[in-house]
């Protein structure tokens, strides 16, 4: 029966989301919505394994939550005169829904917990909670903060959602590209906390990694035409596909140089692939900074080898995204893969000409590597000693350190 | 609708001398631009004409003010908006066509309906 419990809780998370979507709009609160989809949640999966599934999971759940907004409000409307909002949520046909209507309210729903008026920590928190369905408990342990900080960052940002009016609501055709690129670096940062966490001796935290990729499937689901959707859940699935092989048994990093490419997820990359090549048609002419990148990570993907790997095409997709998000870690990926192509040298130059990453351990890092490769071991050295003194996560500063030992 | 201030933090001047009348008149024009919206507001003198008052040893005790404004900051209130708006986005659109926001900032903050 265990097998059929999770499948009725998957059912019940996939539906969730939707009809807490719908529910906001009915009840005007994030809150309110939530607190009532809560006890509807709760209700299906004490009655559904007794009664069976109802025919229509969405319908049943919605009537729950709806009849459960409506007796919070009527408790509350002795004390606050709210008896009229009650009566408005009835007056709703709950009948008429089409896809649309569905598709509207999610949309909604993706818009304001990604809303830029609130903090990135903020919408990171509510869009793991509200779209992605976790319990407080769940999402603090996936961010490693204390249970009672994320309580209180989610009821600041329902309390600002509430008093200052952020409206629900689909962006226009012309805030939309913006609003989409504040989405879309929400879920990104999700992902990457769970993908190389700053800090701290996990170095990959696969439940976060997970809950990035469903509410990007979410996004494409919703926005199917979006250069940046497309982009977005491409290069998450063609970075994930290496996540096994990232570390070893004992936690240590492992460089993509040294990864097992026979346990890289084949389904991953596949479908990564795709979705690069569906990004870049609808929008040939602006490319996306997202499929920018997940065209790197596809090259890197598709090489049966390390040595086998097409560093002219991956600089030429660095020279692409350089045209929409010309940033110095861009900049020293490019140099990177540029000497890959043409030798420590040409690398080198090109690192030593990029400011402003004296504070980053991996600007020292890849000098020391191409030092070391050009045969300067006491620059190498030094180098090695400066990216280990910035500070990185334990498995990476790991392999920093047996890196550093090799120069003797 | 909700009404929002839109306190403006901009350099600690003072607006009636003429060297500040260009400003002046783009303040103008967003008054008539948002006129639809805006529900008062005003410009202050700067900081230097404020006074910070205190009472010590709870209500009723003795009245201690002293020069200048309650927080000193690079940025200065130098002047503030009543906007009714339908919504957040609609008073971040407004605020943002007030010249303190690329010469300083404007901080918006949703008025409580008592």
């Amino acid at each position: 029966m265990v097998a059929a419990g999770d499948a009725l809780a998957r059912l019940v998370r996939e539906e969730r989301t939707g009809v807490l979507a719908t529910l906001v709009r009915v009840t005007g609160s994030v809150d309110r919505a939530e607190d009532a989809v809560q006890d509807a949640v709760a209700r299906a999966l004490e009655t559904w394994p007794r009664d069976g599934v109802p025919a229509n999971p969405r319908a049943w759940l919605l009537v729950v939550a709806r009849r459960r907004a409506i007796d919070h409000v009527r408790r509350e409307s002795g004390r606050s005169g709210k008896e009229r909002e009650a009566e408005a949520m009835m007056d709703i046909d709950p009948t008429p829904e089409t896809t649309e209507t569905v598709r509207d309210d999610l949309l909604r729903l993706v818009f304001i917990c990604c809303h830029p008026s609130l903090a990135a920590e903020a919408q990171v928190a509510l869009a793991l909670r509200t779209l992605g369905g976790l319990s407080t408990a769940e999402v603090a342990r996936a961010l490693l903060v204390p249970e009672a900080t994320i309580s209180k960052r989610l009821t600041r940002a329902k309390q600002k959602i509430a008093r200052a009016r952020i409206p629900y609501r689909v962006p226009t055709a012309a805030e939309l590209p913006s609003r989409l690129a504040a989405v879309a670096a929400t879920i990104y940062l999700i992902f990457n906390e769970g993908y190389a966490a700053g800090t701290g001796s996990h170095l990959v935290r696969a439940p976060m990694a997970d809950e990035a990729i469903r509410l990007a499937r979410l996004l494409v689901d919703l926005m199917p035409d979006e250069p940046t959707t497309l982009g977005l859940l491409a290069l998450l699935l063609l970075h994930d596909a290496r996540r096994l092989t990232r570390t070893d048994d004992e936690g240590d990093a492992v460089l993509l140089i040294d990864q097992d490419r026979t346990r890289w997820d084949v389904s991953n990359i596949k479908e990564g692939v795709e979705l690069v090549g569906a990004a870049f048609r609808v929008s040939p002419d602006r490319p996306d900074r997202y499929a920018a990148q997940a065209a790197v990570a596809a090259c890197h993907a598709l090489a049966p080898s390390y040595a086998e790997t097409d560093w002219g095409a991956i600089v030429s997709w660095y020279d692409v995204l350089l045209t929409v998000q010309d940033t110095p870690v861009v900049r020293l990926n490019r140099a990177v893969a540029v000497a890959e192509r043409d030798g420590p040298h040409a690398g080198l130059a090109l690192v030593d000409g990029i400011d402003g990453l004296d504070g980053y351990p991996w600007w020292h890092a890849t000098r020391a590597e191409l030092l070391s490769r050009s045969g300067d071991d006491s620059g190498a050295r030094d180098a090695f000693a400066r990216a280990l003194a910035l500070g990185t996560s334990e498995p990476l500063a790991a392999q920093l350190r047996r890196r550093l030992a090799t120069l003797g | 609708m909700p009404t929002y201030a839109a306190l403006i933090y901009s350099k600690d001047v003072d607006w009636t001398l003429a060297e500040h009348g260009d400003e002046m008149k783009e303040y103008a024009a967003f008054g008539e631009a948002a006129a639809a919206v805006i529900r008062g507001g005003n410009a202050l003198y700067p900081t230097s004409t404020a006074t910070t008052v205190r009472v010590k040893g709870g209500k009723g005790g003795d009245v201690v003010t002293s020069d200048g404004p309650y927080a000193e900051t690079k940025e200065a209130l130098t002047g503030f908006y009543l906007l009714e708006c339908a919504d957040l986005d609609e008073a971040v659109a407004t605020a943002a066509k007030l010249p303190a926001a690329w010469d300083g900032a404007v901080e918006v903050r949703p008025v409580i309906d008592l």
